[in-house]
C-alpha cells in the first residue's frame, strides 16, 4: 500500500513497508508513506508508534525490515548525514537548568558542527526568531515552561536544518502558549524555508497548523492526506445564539430553520456550561459559514459563538457522521 | 556580543544587516570530529567551572591549588636549604595526594556525565552528527585531561624548583617523565572508573559518594592489609594486595616499572609484578571504556 501524497514535488521522508518489532509489541507495522516539504503533522495516540518512527528516521534505531529516507538519504546507511541536516525537539524537558540558554544552544550549535563564530551568531538569530530575548543570558532554571519550549525549539533550529522533527511541541502549554507555538511552528516553514515533522495527540491544533495530516494508530498508517480534505470532511461547526421575544427557544427556531434546508444538527450534551445551547452541524465548505449566518439574521437572533470544534484522533477512526458528531460531542 | 553582523553576507547583502528577516546559514559544517572536539574542550572547561557558574568553580579551584601549594612550599624549603635533592620523589607526589584526587574525580566525574543524563540532555547529543562512543570519547578524554592537569601541575611545580634548586637535571628530568607516565595512567585510571561510577546514576550525590567510597575505602581497606600482612610475615603477598585499589595500582606500578619509590610496606614490587600492575592498570581503562560504551548505547533518545 503506497500513497503517495507528495506535493511540491518534493519528498522530504519516504517510508517503504517499514516495520519496528520489539519483543513484545509491535510499535511500526509495515508502514509506507511519503512525505512532502511543508509542514506535516504526525498524529496518533500515545504508544502509536510516532516517537519509534522519529528515531528510526533520524538514523538511532535499526528498522527491523522495510526502508526509510530522509531528504534522499537512506537512514540505515547515512544517519550521521541525515543528522547534520536535521534537527530534533523532543517532547520531553532536556535543559540543564544551570546554564543560560545562549551557552546552551551555542555549545548545541557547535555540537552540529558549526564553527564558533558562527554558532554564536546563528544562536542570537535563532532565540530571537523564536521569541526570547534579554531573558536569554538567564540561566534556563528559571524559565516558564513557555520559555523552556522555545529553547527546546531553538536547538533544534541553530543549525540551519533541511528538516526539524518537533515532538509534542504544545505539551505543557497553556492555550495562549500553545498558539503562538503553532503560529511559531508555521512560520518555520513559511519563513525559514525549513519543513517540519511535528507530532501531536490532537488532531484539531494539527489541523490549524499543518499542510499535510499523516495519522498513525498501532504503528499502522490510518490516514495520509493534504489538511484540506481533512477540514472538508471533518469539520464541525458549534453554534449559540440569543433567544428573543418572538423565538422563545432561539436553538431549537435555528434547528428547525437549517432542518428546513436540510441541514442536519445535533444538540451539545456535553454537560457543560451552555449545554443544550449549542447546535453542532458538520461545515461543507464556505456555503454553510454563510447559511447560519443567514438562518440567524432571518430569525432576528443573536449569533454568541459559531466555532470550529477542535477534533480528537478519535473521529478519524469513526467513519460515518454520525459518529463523528458523537465524537465531537464526547471529545470536543 | 557582535549579533547582528552576518559572517559571510555578499557584498550586496549588506544594507540588509538589520533586517531581522530569517537567513540561512549556507557556511561550513565541521561535522563529527569537529562536534567531538567541542564536548572534549566543553567538559574540560567544565570539570574546572570555567563557562559555569562561580558556585562550581569554586571546589575544583580549591583542589587545584590544595594539590600544588604542598609541592610549592617543597620546592620553598629545598632553595632554602640548597638540598641535593626533592624530599619527596616525582612518582610519590601524587600517592601523598591521593585524598585530594581521589575528591576532584569523585565531585568533576558526575559533573561530567550525570548532569546529561539527569536533565536528559543526551538525546540532543545523539540527534546529531556524533555517535555513542564519539560521546564517550569526548567526555573520557576530558577528564583524564583535567585529571592530568590537576596532578601534573605540581609535578611541573617540582621540576621548576629543582632545575631553580641547580639540583642535577639529568636525574631530576629523568624523575619528572616518570612522574608524568604515572600520573597518566592515574589520570586515565581514575577518570575511567569514576565516569562508569556516575554513568550509572543521573544523581550528582549517589555518584560523588560512590566514586568516593570505590576509590578512598578501597585505599584504606588495601593499605591495611598490606601492613597487617608485612607484620605477620607474609611480605610477599604484599605487592599482590595492592592490586586491589586504584591508588595502590599506580604506586606499585610507579615502584614496579617507572623506578619510583616504593610506598608499600617491605621491599615492594619487583619488575615482573610491575608489568603485571601495567597489565591490570590497562585491562581496568580498557574495561572501563568497554562499559561507558555499553552503558551509552542503553540510553539513546
Amino acid at each position: 500500500m503506497v500513497q503517495v501524497t507528495t506535493f511540491d514535488d518534493v519528498t522530504v521522508i519516504a517510508t517503504e513497508s517499514l516495520s519496528k518489532r520489539f519483543p513484545r509489541v509491535t510499535a511500526l507495522d509495515r508502514l509506507s508513506v511519503d512525505i512532502g516539504a511543508g509542514v506535516t503533522g504526525l498524529v496518533g495516540a500515545n504508544g502509536a508508534g510516532k516517537s519509534t518512527l522519529i528515531k528510526i528516521l533520524l538514523g538511532l534505531s535499526p528498522a527491523t525490515e522495510g526502508s526509510a529516507e530522509v531528504l534522499g538519504l537512506d537512514v540505515a546507511t547515512k544517519g550521521a548525514a541525515i543528522r547534520e541536516r536535521v534537527g530534533y525537539m523532543p517532547e520531553h524537558d532536556c535543559l540543564p537548568p544551570d546554564v543560560s540558554a545562549t551557552e546552551f544552544v551555542v555549545h548545541m550549535a557547535r555540537m552540529s558542527g558549526l564553527p564558533p563564530t558562527a554558532a554564536r551568531e546563528r544562536t542570537a538569530d535563532t532565540l530571537r526568531h523564536v521569541g526570547l530575548y534579554e531573558e536569554r543570558y538567564r540561566p534556563i532554571g528559571g524559565y516558564s515552561t513557555g520559555m523552556k519550549q522555545r529553547v527546546k525549539l531553538a536547538q533544534a533550529l541553530v543549525h540551519d536544518p533541511q528538516l526539524v522533527f518537533l515532538d509534542e511541541p504544545t505539551n505543557g502549554l497553556d492555550p495562549v502558549g500553545r498558539d503562538e507555538m503553532l503560529g511559531l511552528i508555521r512560520r518555520i516553514h513559511t519563513d525559514f524555508g525549513i519543513s517540519v515533522l511535528v507530532t501531536s495527540h490532537l488532531l484539531g491544533e494539527l489541523e490549524r497548523t499543518c499542510d499535510h495530516v499523516v495519522v498513525v494508530d498501532g504503528g499502522k498508517l490510518l490516514r495520509s492526506s493534504s489538511t484540506t480534505d481533512f477540514t472538508q470532511t471533518t469539520t464541525t461547526l458549534a453554534i449559540e445564539v440569543t433567544d428573543n421575544d418572538e423565538h422563545p427557544d432561539g436553538t431549537r427556531a435555528v434547528r428547525e430553520a437549517l432542518a428546513a434546508r436540510g441541514v442536519d444538527t445535533d444538540n451539545d450534551g456535553g454537560g457543560l456550561p451552555g449545554a443544550g445551547h449549542i447546535l453542532l452541524l458538520t461545515a461543507q465548505g464556505e456555503e454553510t459559514y454563510d447559511l447560519v449566518r443567514d438562518v440567524v439574521a432571518d430569525l432576528g437572533l443573536g449569533l454568541v459563538r459559531m466555532e470550529q470544534r477542535r477534533h480528537h484522533i478519535s473521529e478519524v477512526f469513526t467513519d460515518s457522521d454520525e459518529q463523528r458528531k458523537e465524537a465531537a460531542v464526547h471529545g470536543g | 556580543m557582535a549579533v547582528e553582523q552576518p559572517l559571510a553576507t555578499p557584498a550586496g547583502d549588506q544594507s540588509r544587516i538589520h533586517d531581522i528577516g530569517y537567513r540561512g546559514y549556507d557556511g561550513p559544517r565541521l561535522g563529527r570530529g569537529y562536534a567531538r572536539l567541542s564536548l572534549y574542550s566543553q567538559t574540560l572547561r567544565g570539570s574546572y567551572g570555567l563557562g559555569r557558574s562561580v558556585k562550581s568553580k569554586v571546589l575544583p579551584m580549591l583542589l587545584f591549588a590544595v594539590m600544588c601549594v604542598p609541592a610549592a612550599i617543597m620546592v620553598a624549603v629545598a632553595v632554602a636549604t640548597k638540598a641535593h635533592d626533592l624530599p619527596v620523589s616525582y612518582t610519590r607526589y601524587a600517592i601523598i595526594m591521593q585524598a585530594v584526587i581521589s575528591l576532584y574525580v569523585a565531585s568533576q566525574a558526575p559533573q561530567a556525565v550525570s548532569r546529561d543524563l539527569r536533565f536528559k540532555t543526551i538525546p540532543l547529543y545523539f540527534s546529531r552528527p556524533i555517535e555513542t562512543a564519539d560521546y564517550v570519547q569526548a567526555k573520557f578524554a576530558a577528564l583524564a585531561s583535567a585529571m592530568f592537569i590537576l596532578t601534573g601541575a605540581p609535578l611541573l611545580v617540582l621540576y621548576l624548583g629543582a632545575l631553580l634548586a641547580k639540583m642535577d637535571f639529568a636525574h631530576q628530568s629523568k624523575g619528572f617523565g616518570q612522574g608524568l607516565v604515572s600520573v597518566a595512567l592515574l589520570s586515565l585510571l581514575f577518570a575511567g572508573i569514576g565516569l562508569v561510577i556516575a554513568s550509572i546514576t543521573p544523581r550528582r550525590g549517589f555518584g560523588i559518594a560512590a566514586v568516593i567510597a570505590v576509590l578512598i575505602i578501597s585505599y584504606g581497606a588495601v593499605s591495611t592489609l598490606q601492613a597487617i600482612a608485612d607484620s605477620r610475615g607474609s611480605a610477599g603477598a604484599v605487592p599482590w594486595i595492592g592490586l586491589f585499589s586504584p591508588v595502590t595500582l599506580i604506586g606499585g606500578l610507579s615502584a614496579g616499572l617507572l623506578g619510583g619509590t616504593n610506598t608499600f610496606p617491605g621491599d615492594g614490587p619487583s619488575h615482573a609484578q610491575g608489568v603485571v600492575y601495567l597489565l591490570v592498570v590497562l585491562g581496568v581503562i580498557a574495561a572501563a571504556y568497554g562499559l561507558l560504551l555499553r552503558r551509552y548505547k542503553k540510553v539513546g533518545l
